[in-house]
Parts: structure tokens; sequence; C-alpha cells
């Protein structure tokens, strides 16, 4: 690959440089789509947060684990076979949605919102993978029960974010004023939270409790308010202009969603790639065509489930009862079971 | 053709010229540059176009249109009045004034203490001398961004929550939400005694012409440092006293946090003290090493003539010093400014941290990115430019 070595330059030069560069990198990404650089690369490149527990975040061993990675790794196993085939950029919120469009990544899977601006102005979004909203977190010990009695609070936010905006909205439109403490490091701006910098911490809500659950010193100590402030569909995005590899990651997520749905898991996919129904035969390559309309093998979904599990799986490996976000499926249920995840048909 | 008639008119010496030849020097050059400008030409409009044609294709609009539309974000310190629903060009004004002050009150105080710590390495007592030596040595040898996170964590977390506040004063607060001073309230007195000072300042500066007028002709000499502080701050004093006092603004902890009068955040203060304390270390040796090159021969004839140590540094030695500081000071001041960018790390509100952000809201980092290469250049061609004419008017003058 030839833009590597420019690759590596411009994540020193930052993302400001990235993007006047940016016709470089993604001059070559118009030759060959994305599938082939990265079947050449044999790596997936892809975006994920800098370290939020639960989504996307390094272990000790530098392993990354989460909702969003596991994403990530279903994508690698259907287009290169094998989920570990995956170099992980970790990205602020502020860095993220340059590096993809300067094509320092093929994609960014970090709980990022789903908006009309970031959909037209230049990015696709594949499927939601986790329905949020945006929450509220304070110390117990204040004795607030409620958003509306936030007046003169000083609140912590990542710049950049929707978040952010909707804060302002808001508290503008509850009559109320705010201070906002912005710092661009996750783990700099939690600090600043529980060192009592300010009142109050907002993010989506599943960041925080995953916050609370990993971060905070004593977790008992916070309280998230029950106001959700806004809508946060947090989904992968791609670049806009390459049809096929959005196709992809789109359906790479359906898979997840579907296999959940006719309960096939890592466990028996196995034994269910010879079972009658003609869905899970469709899905599981058992009746061929779908993997080559995606420009993959027919394999491609058998083996995100094998190797990854299906979205069920998923989502109670990193956030579900059992993990210390002890995250309800809530709207992330499957449309079956009253909440909104619903598949798409592959046929 | 030109260089042929060129060549063979008389005024030219040197060896013969044979038309145009790739061995003659002079064509050799040009054609280099028009190579190398020709080269670089192509390389701007090919990343230009590719950039463009890459806009086009992931369907990114640009131009400056976004400037006029809402904001929709907060900032948290601002100089000017600044709402959510203000625009983007206010917004970028906000962080403006944001670096501006954070840069000018750095400028200020990293010269004054860089010039001390400078002194003091080279004073005769071991003690100041070795302490302001391991002060240089230990702050320019680690990042400033380091720093930053030091001064920032232990103003957050080393100080008491807002109803904790330490009281030091009466109406002064310190706590993690910043330090809070009584401000000046809505009364007459203010302009009155700031009217005062402006009237002490102009006469300090008259008086001090004339004084300097009255040297030349009869070689007396008033002590201008006593009579200008009484001016500068005798004369707003007295109005103050005139009034019996004027109304102030007295901070209060209501709610979450405190209320009224002046604050300096820990962010603020955070970058001011880092960029100050981390500049500093730098001018002191600039300053140091410009002491050192005023010939020793200076400071002996200075005492031989009886001056105190004191007005030997001021009269004699500083002032020859300045030509050798000013041009390297002059680089030290563009790296603050340029430095204060880091505020990003930690919270404070500056230009890059206000771009960046909007960068982030509307997706037009091109225009964000031209906007902040667009204040930096422009910050520093006039700080530059400025030292530049001081260097000048204080440079040695051969007659």
């Amino acid at each position: 690959m030839t833009d590597r070595p420019i690759r590596r330059g411009l994540r020193m030069l930052g993302a400001a440089a990235a993007f006047t560069a940016a016709g470089l990198v993604a001059g070559t990404a118009h030759a060959g789509p994305t599938l082939d650089a990265i079947k050449q690369r044999g790596a997936l490149q892809c975006g994920v947060n800098t370290g939020l527990p639960g989504f996307g975040n390094p272990d000790s061993q530098g392993k990354w684990t989460g909702l969003d990675v596991d994403v990530c790794r279903a994508i690698a196993a259907a287009v290169l076979g094998d989920p570990n085939k995956v170099r992980y950029t970790p990205l602020s919120a502020q860095q993220r949605l340059t590096a993809l469009q300067s094509g320092e990544i093929d994609v960014l899977s970090r709980n990022t919102t789903w908006t009309l601006t970031r959909d037209a102005q230049g990015m696709d979004f594949a499927p939601v993978v986790y329905y949020d909203g945006q929450g509220l977190m304070i110390r117990k010990d204040l004795g607030v029960t409620s958003a509306k009695q936030l007046d003169g609070a000083t609140v912590c936010v990542q710049p950049g974010t929707t978040t952010e905006l909707n804060l302002a909205d808001y508290f503008r439109a509850n009559g109320m004023q705010f201070k906002p403490v912005v710092i661009e490091a996750l783990d700099e701006l939690n600090a600043a939270f529980f060192a009592g910098r300010c009142d109050v911490l907002t993010t989506d809500i599943s960041g925080l409790a995953g916050i609370r659950a990993s971060v905070a010193p004593n977790p008992d100590d916070y309280v998230i308010l029950p106001e959700v402030l806004s809508k946060e569909p947090l989904a992968p995005v791609v670049r806009h202009g390459d049809d096929q590899w959005f196709d992809i990651v789109k359906w790479t997520v359906y898979a997840m969603i579907e296999a959940e749905e006719y309960g096939v898991t890592s466990q028996n996919v196995d034994e269910k790639a010879k079972s009658d129904n003609p869905s899970v035969q469709r899905l599981l390559g058992a009746q061929p065509g779908m993997g080559t309309a995606l420009g993959l093998d027919d394999q491609w979904a058998y083996r995100i489930v094998k190797q990854v599990g299906n979205y069920g799986e998923v989502f109670e490996r990193n956030i579900g009862a059992d993990t210390p976000l002890k995250l309800e499926r809530g709207l992330n249920a499957l449309w079956t079971n009253g909440g909104l995840m619903y598949g798409m048909p592959i046929r | 053709m030109a260089q042929a008639t060129e060549a063979r008119s008389p005024v030219r010496t040197g060896p013969p010229k044979r038309g145009i030849s790739l061995n003659d020097p002079m064509v050799r050059s040009v054609l280099w540059q028009i190579l190398t400008a020709g080269l670089v030409g192509l390389i701007a409009w090919y990343l230009i176009s590719n950039t463009m044609e890459n806009l086009a294709r992931q369907s990114i609009s640009s131009g400056y249109d976004f400037l006029d539309r809402p904001a929709g974000f907060q900032i948290g310190e601002q100089l000017v009045a600044y709402g959510p629903a203000d625009s983007y060009a206010r917004a970028f004004l906000v962080g403006l004034l944001n670096t501006l002050k954070v840069a000018a009150i750095g400028i200020v105080l990293a010269t004054i203490l860089g010039t001390l710590v400078g002194i003091a390495r080279l004073s005769t007592n071991w003690l100041v001398a070795k302490l302001s030596a391991g002060f240089v040595e230990m702050i320019r040898n680690v990042p400033l961004l380091l720093q930053l996170f030091l001064w920032y964590g232990l103003l957050t977390e080393g100080l008491p929550g807002p109803r904790q506040a330490m009281e030091p004063v009466p109406g002064v607060f310190l706590s993690n939400r910043g330090l809070k001073i009584p401000g000046p309230a809505e009364d007459p007195a203010w302009f009155w005694i700031m009217a005062a000072f402006g009237v002490g300042v102009l006469a300090t500066i008259l008086l001090s012409r004339w004084n300097r007028a009255r040297q030349q002709r009869t070689g007396q000499v008033l002590p201008m440092g006593w009579i200008g502080t009484g001016l500068v701050v005798g004369l707003p004093l007295l109005v103050l006293i005139a009034f019996g006092g004027a109304a102030l603004d007295m901070p209060a902890l209501q709610g979450f946090n405190f209320t009224g009068g002046l604050t300096l955040t820990p962010e603020f203060a955070a970058l001011l003290f880092g960029l100050v304390v981390y500049t500093s270390a730098f001018i002191a040796e600039i300053v140091r090493s410009g002491i050192l090159a005023v010939s020793h021969g200076q400071t002996e004839a200075a005492r031989a003539l009886g001056l105190s140590e004191g007005k030997v540094l001021r009269l004699v030695v500083l002032p020859q010093a300045l030509r050798v500081i000013i041009p390297p000071t002059t680089s030290q001041y563009l790296n603050l400014t340029k430095n204060s960018s880091l505020a990003v790390a930690i919270g404070y509100p500056d230009f890059v941290s206000v771009a960046n952000t909007t960068i982030n809201q509307t997706g037009q980092a091109i225009e964000g990115v031209a906007s902040i290469m667009a204040v930096f250049l422009t910050i520093s061609l006039a700080l530059s430019f400025l030292m530049n004419w001081y260097n000048t008017r204080i440079a040695l003058k051969e007659r």
C-alpha cells in the first residue's frame, strides 16, 4: 500500500493537516473501492472511542472490547474471515469525523449519533446499533432529583458532540443558565467531574452508566437524573461515495440482528446451518447468492455469528445485566419483544 | 534573444557568451527557478483540485456561509456577551478574545518572571543562583502539556468544592470553581476612579519627559519612581476617598455556585500559570545570555563611577543587553501565543477550541482550519512586526 507512510504522517499531523492532505489519500480510495483496499491491507481500519467502558475500551493488555468494537470485529469477520484483523484507531469526539472523511479509517464505530447534518455532509450511517438518549449525572448528596433544578449549574461536556448542542437547547428551553466546562479527552473530563470541578456530567445515558460503573471512586455516590434530553441513535458510519462498502457495513449489522431473531447464536450456528428454515439457510450461506450480492462469499454472515455472535450475545457480553453497566435491553430489544431492533430481510 | 544581446554588451565583463546555453549559470538559475515554481504550482493545483473533487464527491459544502448560522453551543468564558443563540461568527470572536487575553497577560507576566529568574541565575548568592538554575532546567525539559495537566490537576483536585470554599480575606473565595473576588458594581465612582488613573498615567509620562530634558540641562533628577507611583495609585485613591468608597459586587454562594464578583477560572489560571512558567524559563536563559554578552569592562566602569548595583544593571547593563535579548525573546512571545492552543486539553475555550467545535458541528473542516491558520498568522506577524520595530528603535545607532 503506497498510502501507508502518508497515513502515518497524517496521524501525527493531526486532524487538521489530515484534511488538507485528504486529496492524496482519498484519491487512492477513489481508484479502488474501500473493500479492495482492506483486502490488500489485510486489516480493517476501525475508528473507536478513546476509552468508553462497554462500547470501546482497551484493557490492560491493550485488547479492545465493547459493543462498538464487536461491530468492527463482525465486519472484519465478514470481509477478511478473521475478527482479529482489525486495526483500532482511538479517536476523540472532535477527531472522529475528520478521520473518516480523510480516509484514515474505513469505518467509524464510536457511539456516533445519526443526525441529518452529518448524514448529508459526506457521511453514510449504517443501522443503529444502540438507541440511546442524553442523560445527566450528578452527585447524590446535592439532593437534586430533576434536571429542572439545575439552574446555575456547571456542566462537564465533551466538545463537538450533539450532546453539547442538546445541553444548550435544553437549558435555553427551560429558561435556565449553566456554565460549560468542555474538555476534549474523555478521561480528563471524567477526572474533572469526579474532582468536583462541575456539578453535572452529561453524555449518552449508556456512557454515563459505563463511566459510573468503572471510573467513579464510589458508583453509589452518583445518580443519573430521570430526564432524557434527546434521542441519540448511535450507529456505525462510513464515508459517502462507496456504495458497496456502505452495503457491507449495513448488512453486517442486519445479519447480527437477524441471527438473534432466528435464534442463531455462536454456540448453535453449525447446527442451525443444517436447518430447513429458508431464512436461516440464506443467512448462513446454505442457500447461495446473498454473499456474492455484496461482493463477499456466501459464508460472510455465518462467520459473523460464529466468530463474534448475534446482536443479543454482543449486547449481553458488553453492556447487559451481567456486566458492570447493567443496562436493560429497553429500546434495544428485538422488535418482536417490543424494542426497535429490526433486521431487514436477507433475501 | 535578450540573453544574446546582453552577452554582446560591452558593460559585461567575464568570458564571452554564445547565445543561450545550459552552461550559463544565469540561464541555469532562471531555469531552476521556473522549474521549482512550476513544480510548486503543480503540487498546489493537484492538492486543491483533488480536495475540491473529494469534497464534491462526499457532498461537503464549502464556503463561509455557516458563520451567520446560530452556533447552538455555550462557551464557558467570554469577554463579550454570548449565548447559544448567537452566530458562529460571534463564537469565533469570543474564542479569539480569549486567546488574545491569555496571550497578552501571559507575555507580560512571562517577561517579568523570566527577567527576574535570568538575573537571579547570575546572582553572586550561591543559593539564589542554584535555585533559579534548577528552576530553568526543570521547567525547560518537561513538556508543556504535562505541566498544564499538572497545574489543572492541582487546581481542580487540590482545592475544595464551592460549599467548602476557602475564604482567606472576606469576600474572596478560593474553590475548585476558581478564584472569586469582589468586582465593581454599578456606581459612578468607578468611572471617576478610572479617569483619575488615566490622568495619573498621562501626567507621569509628561513629567518623566520633562525630567529627562531637565537632567540634560542641569544634571538634576527627580525621584521619578516615587512620583509616578504616587500619581498612578494616589490619584484614584484620592477620588475613592472623596466619593466615600465605591459599590462592590460581592460574590455569594447561591445554589450550585458563586454568583457575582469577578472570576478567575481554574482553566484560565492553569493555562496562564503553565504558559508563564514554561516561557519564563526560556526567557530567563535569553536574559542571562544577554547580560553575559555585555563586556565585563562596562560593569566595572559603571561601578568605578560610583553607581549603585541597581543602577549599574538598569542604566548600563540592561540597555546594552536588550539588543541581544529582543530578537530571541520575540520568538518566545510567538511560542507562547501559539502554545496557548494547548488550551483544548484543559478546557479553556480559546480560538482553537471554538473552531474545533465549529468544525465538528458544521463539518466545514477546511474553513475552520483556514480560520485557525489565519488567526495565528495574523497575531504572530503583528507581534513580530511590533517587536522588530522596537528592536530597530533600541538598536545601537552608530553615528
